[in-house]
């Protein structure tokens, strides 16, 4: 059901794990909810129409470009952000080189972590094929893809 | 080493300037030209908004004069009376709520008298568009060395071909931004930028302050490629001009769309070629024009044109060379640096007429490029004697053995010749690329970096060079680290703060790591000097040096350097004749396309990109540095299509003008040759650029090998190439593999 426009909602869901309760407006983003509204600023705005994905967030374990999702969408659900993510969990990326600019890397990890933690999807899908749904400018994707290999290799050995 | 500041990046925390909460602060907004060309009548503020709210700020707030200074002062920070193009910036709002901000903007309506555009660079303009000197051209270069015209009248073949290259948003996955305040009278901005003192010097004139009542700081920059080289500065002053009316801090950042359609991209170019080449497959004469479509203000195109016609005839020895090259006026958003900075255009150009070329006379294009190859000893179109030793040839056999040129070549030809549908080619491109500023423009920088001594025993690097993601941090950290045997935590880089570093020069032309890389060891040896040591005290005895100075001094101990040209670099920028870089790097790359004749669509399957840089001094990075610049190459020979509507882009969404995925690229092989640089940091020369050179030409000849289509035109779009594969078909060209 779809809330009136104009009209403040309150919603509940979980953030990072923690229970978090917030006010949105009807239009808001969830992107801008969690960067302006929550201070996570973490989750990046690359194109604010769902193409580039480096706004990537896991709602309910599946990633999604905030970008498209209405704020009071997130009620009752799990989301979770680039802020929920240790550094040693993503220090396979750092030698292949995975990061330059920064600026899509967020987003690419939300992805890496969702391939990392749902291995069955390589059963059909290459990690190319996966990582797809984000843009990167700086590293021609080789570093990207690499780094997302280590990741499950180290999630493999650990 | 590992880049210094990716864990920040992989787990969110790096803030760049959207990032940044500022209390109190507003969010300004840009009110545009809705014509190509034409007089201002009235600008009239909508009825849907409380403007008592709003701060608003026209061409009459600008204290300097109104003109972004660069290269000449013709591009207003605000129009004033007259549009030179769409999307041209006239008025700025600010509020406390940025969806109120965008209502107001919206609400401002600019009404303008039309006048007839130029929207076509390669047509001569008629009078009544005449709008920059006597015939809109910006700036005209004639490169001559020997006698073209004798030598094409006495040859025994020549061959001709027109090439166009179409234009390429940079795409830097964070858009421009911009925050701006004022601190005890001094006007500040800190934004995404990779050029602190252009920022800084366009500031000073046109808010008509003293140099140190501006002051300029970069944010983390989130890509760039050129594209955050001279724009900034614009949205730099619409900020600061907002920020000092409204009296409290004022944020830019464009979303994608207005980023795509307001900002500068790549120069599209239209190169004409003649070349003459003798019985054994020897370049006799090339004489090439250029034209670039340079945009409605002058901007950064001469120098873009500069470096262009620079490289325009490839890297290969000739004596007879004539380049003539024209950047012109036309009423679309000032086209600007983009990593390559012209040269990718010229090299599309003359690769692509190498294959035709050698076609031409039956022989084998890598044969054809093997024997006219540049040796040590002989000069450039501009005279240059190159004199690196480099093994130019060993460049090019590396990326035939790498590749299995010959081996695959036959492959190929079995394929295609039992394929109902798919082709399969293999295309190469043999190029240079000069690193630094061109002719005497390193000398014109004096670029000066100060290494400091900090009370700790660590030593801090004060740079206006900045890291966009290719490396700056990580890589100056292991030169200073390196010279004074010091652990990579022992020095630490200032924030690119014109408060607090010295001009080292923009973040341009892969000079970072050659040119102001050798600043670092520099000031790095006269820092050691001012502590009264020698060059081989290193490690801890700098270290203890260093606490033993701040024991017996107030300040701090500074090393300085200053740019000197290498010996034996001369330049004459009247002739255009001489030494154009300290130095080249020498690229070839091959690339392996597959082209389904159903769909028309061509992909790149694999990759090999073989050059010599210098040493390498990060092989991560530098490895990152090729593979990302040969991506965005093949994006923009195959895919990245500025559609163009009154002069400005159509399609500026990342939904209709696409990039490459992950998906729609090979692994990229990249093999490094070294041939140490003596005047750069541990022998590097410059990188960031050079990759981008050569993937246009190696694709489009690849597609040519595999389907008998002749590409003259890039991107090659599936749309383009099924014009050409009929035209093909019609004529029967047997030219297949």
């Amino acid at each position: 059901m779809s809330p009136e426009a104009g009209a403040r909602l309150q919603v509940d869901f979980t953030l990072n794990g923690s229970p978090i309760r917030i006010d949105v407006d009807p239009a808001d983003r969830l992107l801008d909810t969690l960067r302006y509204g929550l201070g996570l600023t973490g989750t990046k705005e690359g194109c604010g129409e769902g193409e580039c994905g480096a706004c990537t967030v896991h709602l309910d374990g599946v990633p999604v470009m905030s970008c498209l999702v209405p704020a009071w969408q997130a009620g009752g659900r799990r989301v979770r952000t680039i802020e929920s993510i240790p550094p040693d969990r993503v220090r396979p990326l750092l030698g292949t080189g995975a990061t330059q600019c920064g600026a899509c890397t967020p987003g690419v990890v939300m992805t890496a972590i969702w391939i990392a933690e749902n291995p069955a999807v390589l059963a059909s899908h290459t990690i190319r094929e996966l990582m797809a749904g984000n843009l990167c400018r700086c590293t021609g994707y080789d570093g990207i893809c690499e780094g997302v290999e280590a990741m499950l290799a180290t999630a493999g050995a650990s | 080493m590992e880049r210094i500041e990716g864990l920040a990046k992989l787990t969110g925390a790096e803030r760049y300037v959207d990032d940044l909460a500022v209390d109190g602060c507003l969010w300004g907004m840009t009110v545009r030209s809705p014509t190509p060309r034409g007089r201002i009548r009235a600008v009239r503020l909508g009825g849907g908004v409380d403007w008592s709210e709003v701060v608003v700020v026209d061409h009459r707030d600008i204290p300097g004069e109104n003109t972004v200074l660069l290269i000449e002062r013709d591009q207003p920070v605000l129009a004033a009376d007259r549009i030179r193009h769409l999307h041209e910036p006239v008025v700025l709002v600010a509020h406390r709520s940025r969806e109120l901000a965008r209502r107001a903007a919206r609400e401002i309506s600019i009404e303008v008298d039309p006048e007839p555009p130029v929207l076509d660079f390669t047509e001569a303009p008629g009078a009544e568009r005449i709008q920059h000197g006597d015939d809109n051209v910006f700036k005209r270069i004639e490169i001559v060395k020997g006698d073209v015209e004798t030598a094409l009248a006495a040859a025994a073949r020549v061959v001709e071909g027109t090439y166009r290259t179409g234009s390429q948003e940079h795409v830097y996955i964070e858009p421009q931004g911009m925050l701006a305040w004022v601190e005890d009278g001094t006007a500040v901005v800190k934004g995404s930028l990779q050029c602190p003192y252009y920022v800084h010097k366009a500031m000073v004139h046109a808010l008509g302050r003293g140099a140190e009542q501006v002051r300029v700081i970069q944010a983390p920059t989130g890509g760039g490629f050129g594209g955050k080289e001279e724009y900034p500065s614009m949205i730099a002053l619409h900020a600061a001009l907002l920020a000092l009316k409204a009296g409290r801090p004022v944020k830019i950042v464009y979303d994608r769309g207005e980023d795509m359609v307001a900002t500068t991209k790549r120069h599209p170019a239209w190169i004409r070629h003649r070349t003459a080449v003798d019985g054994e497959g020897r370049l006799v004469a090339q004489d090439i024009e250029v034209v670039m479509d340079g945009g409605a203000y002058v901007t950064l195109s001469p120098v873009v044109l500069s470096r262009g016609v620079i490289h325009a005839a490839g890297p290969y020895a000739c004596d007879h060379v004539r380049i003539r090259g024209r950047a012109v006026l036309t009423n679309s958003p000032p086209h600007g640096a983009f990593r390559g900075f012209g040269a990718p255009q010229t090299i599309f150009a003359n690769e692509r007429h190498m294959d035709r070329v050698a076609a031409a006379i039956g022989m084998d294009p890598i044969e054809f490029r093997r024997r006219n190859l540049i040796g040590d000893g002989q000069s450039t179109a501009t005279g240059q004697v190159i004199r690196d030793g480099t093994d130019r040839v060993a460049v090019l056999d590396r990326a035939v053995l790498v590749s299995r040129w010959e081996e695959r070549s036959g492959e190929h030809r079995a394929f295609n010749a039992t394929h109902p549908y798919l082709r399969r080619g293999l295309g190469v491109s043999c190029f240079h690329h000069g690193a630094g500023f061109t002719g005497g423009g390193e000398v014109a920088l004096a670029s000066r970096l100060d290494v400091a001594g900090l009370p700790d025993g660590r030593v801090e690097i004060r740079s206006a060079n900045i890291e966009m993601g290719q490396g700056t941090l990580t890589v100056f950290t292991q030169i200073a680290a390196g010279r004074l045997g010091l652990k990579p935590a022992d020095v630490v880089i200032a924030e690119a703060d014109t408060a607090r570093v010295p001009n080292s020069g923009p973040t341009v032309a892969s000079r970072t790591a050659m040119v102001v890389g050798r600043l670092v060891e520099l000031a790095c040896d006269d820092l050691r000097r001012r502590l009264g040591l020698t060059d081989d005290d290193r490690g801890e005895r700098v270290r203890e040096a260093l606490v033993r100075w701040h024991d017996s001094h107030a300040g701090e101990p500074v090393g300085r350097a200053e740019y000197e040209r290498p010996p034996g670099i001369e330049w004459d920028d009247h002739t255009y004749h001489g030494d154009a870089y300290a130095a080249f790097a020498w690229s070839v790359q091959v690339a392996e396309v597959e082209v389904d004749l159903r769909t028309c669509g061509a992909r790149v399957t694999d990759f090999v990109a073989v050059q010599e840089v210098g040493r390498v001094l990060n092989p991560t990075l530098a490895r990152g540095q090729i593979q990302g610049g040969v991506v965005q190459g093949i994006g923009w020979a195959l895919m990245e299509d500025c559609r163009w509507e009154d002069g400005a882009m159509a399609n500026g969404q990342l939904t209709n003008y696409v990039i490459p995925t992950s998906e729609d690229v090979p692994p990229i092989q990249v093999v490094f040759l070294e041939n140490p640089f003596p005047h750069g940091a541990q022998g590097a020369k410059g990188i960031g650029e050079l990759p981008i050179d050569g993937p246009a030409p190696a694709v489009a000849n690849a597609v040519a090998r595999a389907t008998g289509a002749d590409p003259l035109e890039i991107p090659v779009t599936p749309e383009r190439l099924a014009a050409l594969l009929e035209t093909t078909s019609r004529t029967a060209d047997p030219r297949v593999a």
